[in-house]
């Protein structure tokens, strides 16, 4: 870890200005992800703007059209807050399975979506190759363990896993990311989070001087019949091995898919929302060889990398079986 | 030597559940553990370790940090003095010949190549970080299952393995009606105590040296020491009253205690090394990688023929250690023919060390999965194929057992666990989408033994205390000496106040083996008994009476309330300030101080078989209902039972604790724990608490343990044979063999990912 400069001005105008005007400035809010990554050297910042009190920052606002959450909320917060555990099941689900409760406790939602992966050679920089930490150096998972590594959305520069949950059940809920930068810009979630092209460094559209201020989730059916499955050989406190968001919307004959939405975690290099599923269920009728059927296609594309192939078997059967809870069928 | 003990009175402290007498300190921020020492001017070093797996240090550039703020010295094979080698287990007390910046070779990725000292802990961490060491790498052997690794007997490194064989294992084998070859494998693990090593040296203007250092057994430590510096034992003090678990890591001084002795000399200063988490995984061996390959024959009745088997364990490139995968084969069922054989891999890894069971834990495992996969093939209940297999003798040395309820033990599990709910057929019952299986696996751990010292003092205030050099590792070592002491003396076991872990204590063995509470309460009882006799003397003069007794810290005439003196009385009619007495249990022919020297600090007194005439042995009985899902292959282990032989239980709520938390560590290994090894550099990928995956609350069950134990006067004068290592032998195989109930699928190679399953 190196020295750094600690500031906290008033408002979110003297930050973002602080960390523009700074080249080796960071926003910092619950820091779970920056001081870990700090602690590692694998971030070296020389001052950190501290933007986790500033005011209105944490507001939660609850309307008819969706949820508004500040980006300076915390994740217990959010997930402790009835509109959320009323109308977003599923995104509570992911917040509670995340992390522990220490760290849930200090996380803030904007900090969140920006938490870096767990990829071990990404984490150690005693390792020459990352292409996410030293752009074109190579990538030293694809020959090393990489169990816990992606199967989607990945390359032969990067194999990295986006390790999140929450931003997950944003991805299924359709969520708008709403920054600050002197001019206001908002993201659809799956936008906000770019896939691995020729530079698996850049993982979002905004500088590094532009501002999470909050995430939006419009209401729908779907959001209030969502879910979250995790699923991982620890009980509790471990990254996902796949996990999948899910909301369901029914026909009144109760059997009849009008709305499905399928996101995968821990599979992939960014959340990842799987369309062809929701395209196959919807209008179908929902029993358990559909839904099996149709989750196979959560998995068109993925590339097994050595250590990780057992995911491909995994991740349909995890969306299937986030349905089939939340569908009533088990 | 003390004769066998009977408790007098109802309700005697040894025996009873009671409370931890150090919990509140510790509750409480009040104990002391190494870390938390500041001798004044104490400077802070941090190590840096290698970043490749093998090869040689090329250039460490001192200079590119020394004008950085703080800095005091940086040390590396460039500038250190020479530490000498120690005697290295078995013959020594330490745990591995390795020993910082003697030379520029990386042995492994991890390795200890330059300390930096600094005023303060930043100021040495940051100039820790920018230090420039350059290396010429070579390839690496990455561990146990890497091609480059080739297995040799453990004789040809040095190594001392306990291989075993009688009859003619190959024709029976060969003649067997039934037949099984198999091959187990069992990770890298770690020990991951919750206090990370630290070590705090203080040299003295005598030329003493003092040493804050959670340590297992200071003895041994102090004798390392020693010989690291060429010390005389007597300038050399090691203190370490409390440890934040060891379970094997802190029995002897690791390789960074003697860089923190070596920068407090060479800055003359007190020095602190706290070793990082990261660190922690390189700095000291966890239990080796095995694969042990046992062939095991049968007649159809399921009468045992024949075992064979190798145990294979990886080890460093300086030392040849040993992990007994034959231990338990060799001992559990009577077996006519059997031969097991330990075999060595040389891999670039820092040198293997004590896990809780070594041997025991990885051994059992391989025997007890074997047992079971038997049984299915026989269509026998994996008791009964154990029952047709009984043996009243230690097969390998032919002795009886002192005492083995492991029958007692069966039948207890059986009911708690409610055997007959087991389906015969795997993969046949279910809740919802999980798949329910039931399994059970035997365990088993031997009495070692030590000779001690101990002291008991009654004080002028009347106060009783007893000191050892022995160690509370968190076993409740602190607690049972009060309540032993208590039990001579009449007195409330809260009210005796107990002094553990300082080499200027009476001097006792090392805390590991499970040994030490069986080595030390014979003492002190003894050390008490002879206190009291003492009080009972001055008392029989004051109070003109001969029959006495001890009652609330007075000495008494029982029916006759009148008469009574307090201790603080005796003590001063004594005309001394204390009583104590210093007691042993050294043979009185092997009692001179050399004899104390060999037995306190070195482990040839150790004995692995301490009866001419028994076998002696803990025993433990498993059974485990898991719940599988059938689509995901996770296992949630829902209920263990453990009925446990521990012969007569000296503190059952401790006891007891030490039981689950071996239980607990037994679920790690089945289903968790395992070193992820990069396998080009050789380096750990996983060396952190979130990505080590040991068991948290949420993944642990209700944990039942059974008692069938009767006190073993054979094992131990006081009654009781071995608790601490016990816990966890046979709860991998267990939980195996329960996954295999539940699934049909048997995972030989652990721990039991989903990905295994699915």
């Amino acid at each position: 870890m190196n020295n750094f400069e600690y500031s906290r001005p008033e408002t979110a105008e003297a930050a973002i200005a602080a960390v523009a005007g700074d080249a080796k400035a960071r926003f910092l809010a619950g820091g779970t992800t920056l001081i870990d990554l700090m602690k590692c050297d694998v971030e070296a910042p020389t001052h950190l703007v501290d933007v986790s009190r500033l005011p209105g920052l944490d507001a939660i606002e609850v309307g008819p059209g969706g949820i508004r959450i500040g980006a300076a909320a915390k994740m217990t917060d959010v997930a402790e807050h009835p509109a959320v555990a009323r109308d977003y099941p599923g995104m509570r689900e992911a917040l509670l399975l995340g992390a522990s409760t220490q760290l849930r406790n200090m996380a803030s939602i904007g900090g969140n979506l920006m938490q870096r992966t767990r990829c071990s050679y990404f984490r150690d920089p005693s390792y020459a190759q990352c292409n996410k930490r030293k752009p074109g150096s190579g990538c030293a998972a694809i020959d090393g363990v990489n169990r816990g590594h992606a199967i989607l959305g990945t390359s032969e520069l990067c194999i990295a896993t986006y390790p999140g949950d929450f931003a997950v059940s944003l991805m299924a809920l359709d969520a708008t990311v709403h920054v600050q930068n002197g001019r206001a810009t908002a993201f659809p979630i799956d936008d906000f989070f770019l896939p691995y092209g020729p530079s698996p460094h850049i993982e979002h559209p905004i500088g590094r001087d532009e501002l999470i201020v909050a995430v939006e989730v419009p209401a729908s059916a779907a959001a209030r019949r969502s879910h979250y499955l995790k699923v991982r050989d620890r009980e509790s406190y471990e990254f996902a091995a796949c996990s999948a968001a899910v909301g369901l919307e029914l026909e009144p004959d109760g059997r009849t898919v009008r709305d499905v939405r399928v996101a995968l975690g821990g599979v992939a290099s960014k959340p990842w929302r799987a369309r062809q599923v929701e395209a196959a269920l919807r209008g179908k009728t929902f029993d358990e060889p559909t839904i099996r059927r149709a989750c196979e296609l959560a998995v068109e594309g993925a590339k097994d990398w050595g250590h990780n192939g057992f995911k491909i078997t995994l991740a349909p059967r995890v969306a299937a079986r986030a349905l089939m809870q939340v569908g009533g069928l088990e | 030597m003390a004769t066998a003990f009977t408790p007098t009175r109802a309700g005697s402290p040894l025996g009873r559940p009671t409370d931890r007498i150090d919990g509140p300190r510790k509750v409480g921020g009040h104990a002391d553990y190494a870390a938390e020492h500041f001798p004044p001017g104490v400077v802070h070093a941090v190590l840096v370790q290698s970043t490749v797996g093998n090869g040689r240090v090329a250039r460490v550039d001192h200079a590119s940090v020394e004008s950085m703020p703080g800095v005091l010295a940086v040390i590396s094979h460039r500038n250190a003095p020479k530490i000498a080698t120690p005697k290295v287990f078995p013959m020594g007390a330490a745990a591995s010949s390795f020993v910082p910046f003697q030379d520029d070779r990386v042995r492994y990725n991890g390795q200890h190549v330059a300390l930096v000292v600094a005023d303060t802990l930043e100021h040495a961490t940051a100039a820790g970080r920018a230090l420039a060491v350059e290396y010429a790498p070579e390839p690496a052997v990455s561990g146990i299952a890497d091609p480059k690794a080739e297995p040799k007997p453990a004789a040809d490194f040095g190594g001392q393995a306990p291989d075993a064989e009688w009859g003619d294992p190959d024709a029976a084998l060969a003649d067997a009606p039934v037949r099984l070859d198999l091959r187990y494998t069992t990770p890298r693990e770690y020990n991951a105590p919750i206090e990370p090593h630290a070590t705090v040296a203080q040299w003295g203007e005598d030329g003493s040296l003092t040493v804050w250092e959670p340590s297992q057994w200071v003895e041994g430590a102090r004798q390392v020491f020693s010989e690291w510096f060429g010390l005389p034992l007597e300038k050399i003090r090691v203190i370490s009253p409390f440890i934040g678990g060891g379970f094997g890591c802190k029995a002897c001084p690791q390789p960074h205690a003697a860089a923190a002795v070596l920068a407090a000399k060479m800055v003359g200063r007190p020095v602190k090394l706290a070793v990082t988490r990261p660190q922690m995984f390189t700095s000291h061996g966890g239990r080796a990688a095995t694969r042990q390959t046992l062939s095991i024959g049968a007649d159809r009745d399921g009468k045992l023929q024949a075992i064979v088997q190798e145990s294979v364990n990886e080890t460093s490139l300086d030392d040849a250690f040993v992990e007994p995968g034959g231990s338990v084969t060799a001992l559990m069922y009577g077996v006519p023919n059997l031969r097991t054989t330990h075999k060595l891999v040389r891999c670039n890894v820092v040198t293997p060390g004590w896990m809780r069971a070594p041997g025991e834990a990885v051994s059992s495992f391989a025997l007890e999965c074997a047992m079971d996969e038997l049984a299915h093939e026989l269509g026998l209940d994996p008791i009964e194929l154990r029952l047709r297999n009984w043996t009243d003798t230690d097969p390998h040395g032919g002795k009886p057992w002192s005492t083995r309820r492991l029958r007692e033990a069966y039948e207890a599990g059986v009911r708690a666990i409610g055997w007959e709910r087991r389906s015969t057929t795997p993969r046949s019952v279910r809740e919802g989408r999980k798949l329910v299986g039931i399994g059970m696996a035997a365990g088993t751990y031997p009495v070692m033994r030590t000779p001690s010292e101990a002291l008991v003092r009654v004080t002028a205030d009347g106060e009783v205390q007893v000191e050892s050099g022995g160690t509370d590792i968190g076993t409740g070592l602190y607690t049972i000496c009060a309540q032993t002491a208590a039990e001579v003396l009449g007195v409330d076991a809260a009210d005796v106040r107990v002094r553990l872990g300082d080499t200027e204590l009476a001097r006792a063995p090392l805390a590991g083996g499970s040994q030490l509470s069986g080595d030390l309460l014979p003492v002190i009882h003894g050390a008490a008994e002879r206190v009291r006799d003492e009080l009972l003397q001055i008392a029989a003069r004051e109070l003109q009476a001969n029959d006495l007794a001890v009652e609330g810290g007075r000495v008494i005439v029982p029916g006759d309330p009148s008469r009574a003196v307090g201790f603080a009385d005796l003590v001063r009619r004594s005309g001394k300030n204390a009583i104590e007495v210093l007691h042993d249990n050294l043979p009185p022919d092997a009692n001179s101080e050399e004899d104390r020297r060999l037995t306190f600090n070195g482990v040839s007194k150790l004995d692995f078989d301490p009866s001419p005439n028994y076998a002696m042995h803990s025993w433990q009985a498993s059974f485990v209902e898991v719940h599988v899902d059938e689509d995901f292959g996770t296992v949630r282990v829902k209920r263990i039972v453990s009925a446990v032989d521990c012969g007569r239980l000296y503190n059952p709520k401790t006891a007891e604790s030490q039981i689950q938390g071996g239980v607990i560590m037994g679920l790690g290994m089945a289903l968790l724990e395992a070193a992820e090894v990069d396998p080009t550099s050789a380096r750990i990928t996983n060396n952190n608490l979130a990505e080590y995956m040991l068991p948290v609350h949420a993944d642990v069950p209700d944990i039942e343990v059974i008692s069938v134990g009767e006190p073993d006067y054979e094992a131990n004068p006081l009654g009781g044979k071995c608790v601490g290592e016990l816990g966890i032998t046979g709860i991998a195989a267990a939980i195996a063999n329960a996954v295999f109930n539940a699934t049909g699928k048997r995972v030989r190679d652990l721990p039991i990912t989903l990905e295994k399953l699915i």
